[in-house]
Parts: C-alpha cells; structure tokens; sequence
C-alpha cells in the first residue's frame, strides 16, 4: 500500500496534524516507536497554555501559541479533554528589573495576547496570597490556562482514528530513502515479547513530527542538517491536598534557559512544581537527578510562602526538543520535495499544537491539492469519568454497568468500568502507564502501590494476553518478567 | 578443637552479641548476653537452630492461584532449602482450609505441612 | 429515608473485626438481642493485609501462640461470623459526614448511603512510595513497595523480579527480603537511611543473617538505572544529616527495587469529614474512648497511628468498638464543653501518644497509653508525670523508634484532684 502522508511521530504536534489532515481526502498513517501515543516531551511537561508573551515577535512561536490558546475552548470541548483558563502571572520580585516586566507585556501586546496587565503588590497579594512577601508586581495574563496533555493527545489521536488515520504502534524508523513515488521507511516493529522485525513503509509524503529525534528524521533526508539539544526539566508533582496553594499558574522572569520555574494547579487538581533546565546528551535522558530537584525546590523556596513540599507525591523528568535555531520549524523541507517538517517543537508547543496542527496540514493539503471529505467526525466523547455525574446518574450506570460500582484506584477512585474504557477504546490502553493516562488509576498518592496488580489482572483479561505479559509501558517494562517466573508459577 | 561464633540475640530490641566457644556438641562458654533469654537463644542457636517455614503452594481451582503453607512446627534450619524444594513441587486441590495436612512429611524433617489460609 | 445502623465500621482488616466484635457483645451485655453492626471492606475478603503476611510471628499476646497472618485474620473472622455480624465486601466508602452518613458504592447497590449513631475508622494505612522519598533516577518497571510486592508473591503467585535491592529496613522490607530469597530471587542489600534498624531483631536474624544478606545501615538509594525495566540501582552512605556522601557509591545491578519506607494512615476519609489530625501520627487526635473530636467518630488501629505488633491492634480496636457500642447506649458522653479534660503531653523524645486528651471521668479502671520514641537509646527510664508529680519511673535497657511503647494510667491516679496535664517522657541522662 502507498500511503499519501506517513507522519512519524504521535506526541501531541504528531496527533494534531493526524487530526487536521483526516480532515482531506489523504490517506494517512502515524509511526510510533513507543507502545502508546504521547509518550515523549508530551507527556512530561508543564501541562501549560501559554498567553503568547514570551516567544519573539514575528516568530512562528509567537504566532501559533496565541492562535493555538484561542483554538483551546472549542477543542476541549469537541474532543472532550480537561481545559480551564486559571490565568498566569509572571511575578517579579525586588531587586529584579521591571523593565523585563514591561518588555513582556509590551512583546505579548504585539503578540496578540489578550488582556494583559501589569498588577501591583497588593493587587497581587490578595489574588495569591501565597506568594512570597517581597513580590512587587505582575504581568498577569488572564487567557493562560491549564490542560490535561495526555488527554489532549489521545482525544487527537482517537479522533483522526475515526476519521480514517492509521496509527502504528511500537513501529520505529530507522531509514528513509526517496523513491519514485515519494519515499521508502524501513522501520523496525518491536511488540513486547516478540523479536523485532523490519518492515517497508512506502509513501509520497512524509511528515516529520519526532520531537527530540526530529533532527535525527530530517537528516535523513536532508543535506541542510538540524541539531536538536536535548533539554531536560525536572517536576515535583504534590498530592491534591496541595492543590489550591495557588490558584494561578505562576512564573518568574524568564531567562536564556527557559521561562524558569513555574507553580501551577493542575486541571486535576494536583499542583505542578518545575521545572530547571538542564542541556544533556540522552534524548532519552528523562531520569531525574538530585541536583536538579534540589533546584526546584530551592527556587519554589525562594518564590512562595512554606510551600507544602512535603506532599510531593513524584517526581519526573521530561527532554524538551530544543532545536538551535531557537524557534518551530513547520515547512516542506527545501532540499526535499514532499517532506514536511514540524521539528524543535518545544515549549509553547502544547498551548500552539492546535494551530501547528491546522497549518501543516493546510500546507500538505495545498500541495496534493486534496479536498475536504463530506464526511468528518467533529468529536470525541473521552473515557466516561462517572464523579462527573450526579448520584442518581452514576446509581443507574452501575445498574446497567456495575463495573462502575467497582473501584480499582482507591486514591483517585477510579472504577474498572473507567479502566475496561481506557483499553477496549479504539487505540485503547495495553499498559498500566496507558491505564494511568486516561484514567489517572495509579496516578495519585499510594502511586499505584494498591491498584496496579488489580489493574494488570484488568488489562491481562480485557487484552487476552496472560498477566505476565502486562508491562508498565510496553517494551522490556514487564512488571512480572517472565523469565523470572517459577516454574510453578507459569500457568500453563 | 573449639570454635568460637558470635550471635546476635533475638530476645528483644537489644540484640546483644552473644559470644559462643564451643567444642563439637560441647559448649564451653557464652558471654555478652545481658539476661538468661540470651543464654538460651545462644545454646539452642548453636546446637539446633530451628526455624518455621512459610510458603505458598500451587492450588487448583481455589480463589487465588497460590495458598499460604506453614511447617506445624520449627525444622532444623540447614533443611529450609530442601524444604522450599519440595514446595516448589507440590500442587492442591481447592477447598483448602487452615489447618489442612498439606504433605505429612515435608522434606523427611518428620513435620508437617500445614494449610495457613482458606482457598 | 436513608438506611440506618448503630454502628458502621470502615475497614475489614484487624482493627475493624475486632471493634465490631467488642461493639456486639457490649449490646448484647445490654440486652440487645440483635445489635445493629454493619462492616464495610472495599476487597473481596475479610482480613486486610494480614491475608498476605503469611509469616508467621502474629497473635504471641492474644492467642499465647505464633499464627500466620491469614491464621491470626481467621480467629477474629471466625469470631465475627459467630455473632452473624454483617458485612460487605467489596464496597468502597466514598465520603463521611460529621453526622455520621456513610456513602459507599459497589456493584450490586450502586451508590448508597447509610446513617450510623456511631462510626468506627479502621481503613488502616498505606506505604509511602517513591515519589514522596525523592529518589532521584529513572521511572522503570521494577519498583516496588514491599506490600505489593508481598501481595504479587504470596497472593497472585508471582515473582516481581530476580535480583533484587531493598531499600528500608522495617519488618515488611526484612520479611520480604526472605520471601523472595526463598523462592529462588537474589536479594543483594537491604539500605537503610538511619543509623539502626526500624525491625526486630528477630528478623534481622531470620531474614537477613539467615541468608547472609547484607544490612547496610545509613545508606539510601541515589539513582536507578533502566528505562524500561530496572538495570542498575546506586546507594551510597548519608552523613549524620541523612545527606548522601559523595564518594560512597555503589552500584548493584538488579531487576527489581523493593521500598520499604514507612506506612502513613489513610485518612482522606476522615479528613473528608473535618477530623482533626495530629501532624505526627498523620491519624486523628482520639481520647481515652477513642473518639476523635467529631462526636459518634471513633478510631483505631493504623488509621489512627500506625502499630508494630497486630495484637495492640486488636486491644485498641476492642476498646473503640466498646466505646462506640457505649456512645450508641448513651453509657458515656461526648465532649460536652464543661467536661473535665486532661492533656497528654510529651517531651523529650516521645513523639505522640495516643490518646492525647483523657477524660478521667469516662475512663474505666485502667487505660493504656500507646506511643513512640524518636530515636534509639539505652539504658533509659520512662517518666510520667501529673503536672509536676512524677507517678511513673520504669526502667526501659531499650527503646527504639520501631517499637510502640505503653504506660498505664488507673483512675484513682486522675480522678479526685485537680490535674492540667499528664506528661510522659524519656529519662535519658543515665
């Protein structure tokens, strides 16, 4: 088969294009090396939409973050994903340079954000009364908001699912090489439990969404290299007990490395401390270091009031794909016909994906000279979370379902009517850290201690594959490996 | 020929070091306990230490695929090893009920293995 | 409108068999031929984590013998379903409300709601897990806190892993390091962070030394290798402020992290109905009853602080269902505001003590008094004073933080003069 566009890639700029291209009449089919969607810099980031003040002015950055945050409404509620503006501040304090306050509101003006403003300290103080006392004013933006990024992809991915998309799973590229009709991927399929094994991809297009190894892709097609700096952040997540500390998501004054370190809520009701910024080698590198935790919480030390580092329930790491030329590249490849970028994909990213999304695929698009279908399915309902419904509404669906009466994550009570959703969708879950993403089993405070043999025993059943098998996120990540079975243990 | 060994006494939160000398069966000498309990410990911890053995077992049928197992009474502690042997091999049929003779001679110690838990 | 029970108790593990066995036979003493109880577990069976500790070393102070867990569960079972108490399994409480409205849910009922004149607390605790201990490193397949790890082996018949490192030395993280030795894992070193065990020595003995598996006191874990599953995990020594020393590394190749860490109460319900929590035990203050301070609530075993030994469990549980049974029989009364109160204090190294207020007038002859010590020492005296009169100095050659302490106060002590506060702490200067 030859496919119009394979897109390499299914983080959140890789769905976001699959969403928007299943708009046309292009077939289309998504690579992924890992065993879920959103699996890399998406799913270990600050979960932030950004107002649009920080990227420079005229740059794609700048552009496609306002118009993605205008976008996040509709969207969160077509596709069904957790969105709510809390606002931001990007707080100064004294001894720093007010002038860097008013360059930002001046930047986010040109930008297109709205409804910036500069408030003073007691304007300041009575909105977040937990900020530390020698905090002289704000840049608040009122547009920022906070949103699930794992919903976010997957209601992506599941949507362009229905509307015709592909998606191949643990599918990783290894070559590219131009033919007559386009291009030749050879990638190796890796399913847990099985050998690898190589199979041929043909194509006329591709789209390069590969996040931190978007320059290892395009150099495989283009003379004019890119160079991706991996860039690592650290996170202190804090149980719910914590999370109305601040209700705001709050920045300091940014610096070359980055927007510094931010407090946030989380639309679940967690909050989000980091993260540093710390360039390595590893695009894999997302292991978390003491020194750079230390950071963290030394910085939430100096900017808030006794914050409640002591419900910290994880910790984690995410690699932004910072590329050097310092802004998004979203193009057809100069020096290669019919190969489309959406590379050095860093923060805004998330807040701008919706608008990448739309302007790749307007690109692809314009260039097969592809129509729009008749047929296109706008929405998708996400996994039904029944502590949405009123008493007597989640009293009936028990009756008619009493998985829902069933509760597997004690900590954030979720049901194994949830969990059965979250794999037996259309590019369901296949691990514990898939069940966690589209459900939050396993994500709250015991962080999965009571839940996760219960939760196997779900995916093995639902799956059909033996427990055993259950992985935590696919590959080598078996939680019983089975070579380390006794022999009496092997059910036969 | 003597033989000198040091135990840790298990008696209570203390865990006095227990210097024992002794001559094939023959104690010669204990020092460092701080009370008759560690003087006991000491001699049984030499001559025949013994312990209670617990496990699961393979059961067919039952709520569960494995149910807990105890040695009825402490066997000596150099037979452990072929005691987990032979549990390794054996199978049940559900019901299993606490108390249920399991094997009656586990691993020729002469003692028992008992069912610890209902399946 | 809404259901009704005297008593409802959250939890089937010990501490809430052994209350609702006590809160019956106070009814029936009173001549209540058919006492209103009902026990709400959320897993499929009774018993609670005793159903996986399947050591044996449980039940020397109530049974006089050593039972497996399972076993010491099956006595105080046994003793529920002789009195036909009821029970639901698998049913999990959603909320409670200072007046006393259980919401629960399950399969067959859906989301339902039971009013109780009084409710007894007995959801027992969890294991602190990695995240809140900061190990810094990567986030692979591999880690596990000993309890689940206990539960995958001993219930589900799995081996988590072959080569293993444990991190904490209490008697979950000792008895699992001989579990999985038994059947055929390497367990290759037990790191704890402090500078002695939080263990008995018996395990030290049987699970370590047995199987010549190394104690490394004052050492945590500093990294973990592996990104899909563990490969490697690195520890190295801490300074007297528990800091790691660098330089001190070692790096053990293994497949699995075992975490041993500590247990912390599981009160989101209680806190849920405006519980008033004492920030050392992370469990609610209680009184001599074991009533907190929402009146009709009472609380007991490791919700309420976590134990050493499931025997105290069950002595404390009693005496909460009694009380419980008691409020429900109007046989005591609740924190009316001109009652007479006396504080328990604490000082030097004793952390807590439970309970921390007594009633003098609605104790019974004798009370006991539960608590820790912060670290370890010997040769030491445990002091207990009515404001400045001491009436307690016994001599303890040990104490340790791992191992829950007790006074007992007897009422003609309290009662019949005007006492502030009782005292208890440690005589260390011998």
């Amino acid at each position: 088969m030859l496919y119009d566009v394979i897109i390499i890639g299914a983080g959140v700029s890789g769905s976001a294009v699959a969403r928007e291209v299943s708009r046309y009449d292009i077939s289309a089919c998504v690579l992924e090396k890992c065993e879920d969607v959103c699996e890399g810099t998406s799913k270990a980031n600050s979960a932030i939409v950004h107002a649009g003040f920080d990227a420079a002015e005229g740059s794609l950055m700048a552009k496609l973050n306002v118009e993605g945050n205008e976008m996040m409404d509709k969207l969160a509620r077509d596709l069904d994903f957790p969105f709510r503006r809390n606002g931001s501040l990007v707080v100064m304090f004294e001894g720093d340079d007010r002038s860097k306050l008013e360059e930002l509101l001046e930047r986010g003006r040109k930008n297109g954000a709205r409804d910036l403003r500069i408030i003073e300290k007691e304007e300041l103080h009575s909105m977040e009364p937990n900020i530390a006392d020698d905090a002289v004013a704000a840049l608040y933006a009122p547009t920022a908001g906070i949103v699930c990024p794992f919903n976010m992809t997957i209601a992506f991915a599941e949507n362009a699912f229905a509307n015709g998309v592909e998606f191949r799973l643990n599918t990783e590229v290894k070559a590219i090489t131009a033919s007559k009709e386009g291009y030749v991927i050879e990638a190796e399929k890796h399913e847990a439990f099985t050998g690898p094994e190589t199979v041929r991809i043909e194509t006329k297009a591709i789209l390069n969404a590969a996040g931190a190894y978007s320059d290892v892709i395009h150099n495989m097609v283009s003379a004019r290299t890119h160079h991706i700096k991996p860039r690592r952040g650290c996170y202190f997540l804090l149980d719910k007990t914590a999370g109305s500390f601040v209700e705001k998501t709050i920045f300091t004054l940014p610096n070359e490395m980055g927007k510094g370190i931010l407090t946030a809520p989380t639309v679940h009701g967690n909050l989000l401390v980091g993260p540093d910024a710390k360039d390595i080698d590893n695009r894999d590198g997302v292991n978390t270091t003491a020194e750079e935790l230390e950071l963290v919480r030394a910085s939430a030390n100096r900017n808030l009031k006794n914050p409640p580092l002591r419900s910290v329930i994880t910790s984690f790491a995410g690699v932004r794909a910072h590329e050097d030329s310092g802004d998004f590249i979203i193009e057809e490849c100069p020096d290669a016909e019919f190969f489309f970028e959406c590379a050095g994909i860093e923060s805004p990213g998330l807040s701008a994906s919706p608008a990448i999304g739309k302007m790749i695929a307007g690109i692809i698009a314009d260039r097969f000279g592809a129509v729009r279908k008749n047929e296109y399915i706008e929405t998708r309902k996400g996994v039904l979370n029944p502590a949405s419904l009123s008493d007597e509404e989640r009293s009936e669906l028990i009756r008619k379902n009493p998985a829902y009466g069933n509760i597997i994550c004690r900590c954030e009570m979720v049901t194994e009517g949830e969990i059965i959703d979250a794999v037996t969708r259309p590019l369901g879950a296949r691990s514990l850290d898939g069940v966690k993403r589209r459900t939050r089993a396993g994500m709250g405070r015991c962080q999965a201690g009571f839940c996760s043999p219960r939760t196997m025993e779900i995916i093995s059943r639902e799956c059909g594959i033996p427990l055993y098998h259950v992985t935590k996120s696919g590959g080598a990540s078996a939680l019983i490996p089975n070579e380390t079975l006794n022999d009496k243990y092997v059910i036969g | 020929m003597s033989e000198k060994i040091s135990l840790t006494c298990i008696g209570c939160p203390l865990g006095c070091t227990v210097n024992v000398v002794k001559s094939g069966n023959t104690i010669e000498s204990i020092s460092g306990n701080t009370c008759k309990r560690g003087y006991d410990y000491a001699q049984t911890e030499v001559l025949a230490p013994v312990r209670t053995v617990t496990s699961t077992v393979r059961v067919n049928g039952g709520r569960n695929p494995v149910v807990a197992v105890k040695t009825e009474a402490p066997i000596p502690k150099g037979k452990i090893k072929d005691c987990m042997k032979a549990i390794y091999n054996i199978k049940v049929n559900a019901p299993v009920a606490i108390g249920d003779v399991i094997c009656d001679n586990i691993a020729d110690t002469g003692v028992r293995l008992v069912a610890s838990a209902n399946d | 409108m809404y259901d009704k029970r005297d008593i409802i108790i959250i939890g089937g593990g010990p501490a809430g068999i052994a209350a609702a066995v006590s809160a019956y036979d106070r009814f029936r003493e009173a001549g209540i031929a058919k006492p209103s109880i009902l026990v709400i577990e959320r897993d499929k069976v009774l018993g609670g984590i005793l159903n996986q500790c399947i050591h044996n070393g449980f039940g020397l102070h109530t049974f006089k013998e050593e039972l497996t867990g399972p076993e010491y569960a099956g006595r105080f079972i046994d003793k529920l379903k002789e009195r036909n108490i009821e029970y639901m399994l698998e049913t999990m409480v959603m909320s409670i409300t200072p007046d006393r409205k259980v919401t629960a849910m399950n399969r067959e009922r859906g989301l339902f709601t039971i009013e109780a004149k009084a409710i007894v607390l007995a959801m027992g605790c969890r294991e602190r897990a990695r995240g809140a201990l900061n190990i810094p490193g990567y986030r692979p397949a591999g880690i596990y806190s000993a309890g689940t790890a206990q539960r995958l082996v001993n219930i589900e018949g799995f081996m988590p892993g072959r080569e293993v490192v444990i991190l904490g030395s209490g008697d979950i993280g000792l008895i699992m390091a001989r579990r999985m030795t038994l059947e055929g894992a390497r367990v290759k070193v037990v790191a704890e962070l402090m500078p002695y065990s939080g263990g008995l020595k018996r395990n030290i003995v049987q699970c370590l030394n047995d199987f010549d598996i190394p104690l490394k006191l004052s050492h945590t874990v500093v990294d973990i290798k592996g990104r899909e599953r563990v490969e490697s995990v690195t520890i190295a020594e801490v300074d007297d402020k528990l800091r790691p020393i660098p330089g001190t590394e070692e790096e053990y190749t293994c497949d699995t992290l075992l975490l041993s860490c500590g247990l912390i109460p599981e009160n989101e319900l209680s806190n849920g109905a405006g519980i008033g929590m004492n920030p050392v035990t992370n469990g609610p203050f209680v009184n001599e009853s074991m009533e907190t301070d929402v009146p009709g609530i009472f609380a007991c075993g490791n919700v309420l602080h976590v134990h050493d030994l499931v025997d105290y469990v069950s002595e404390e549980a009693g005496n909460a269902g009694l009380h419980a049974a008691m409020y429900c029989l109007g046989q005591i009364s609740s924190g009316s505001a001109n009652e007479k109160v006396i504080n328990v204090k604490t000082a030097n190294s004793v952390r807590y003590t439970v309970p921390s207020v007594i009633r003098p007038d609605q104790m019974g002859d004798e009370l006991t008094v539960r608590f820790r010590v912060g670290n370890v020492y010997k040769n030491c005296y445990i002091d207990v004073y009515l404001d400045d009169e001491c009436i307690i100095h016994r001599k303890r050659p040990v104490v340790a933080p791992g191992e829950m302490e007790n006074i007992v106060l007897k009422k003609e002590q309290l009662t019949g003069r005007k006492i502030e506060n009782v005292r208890v702490e440690l005589d260390i200067n011998e």
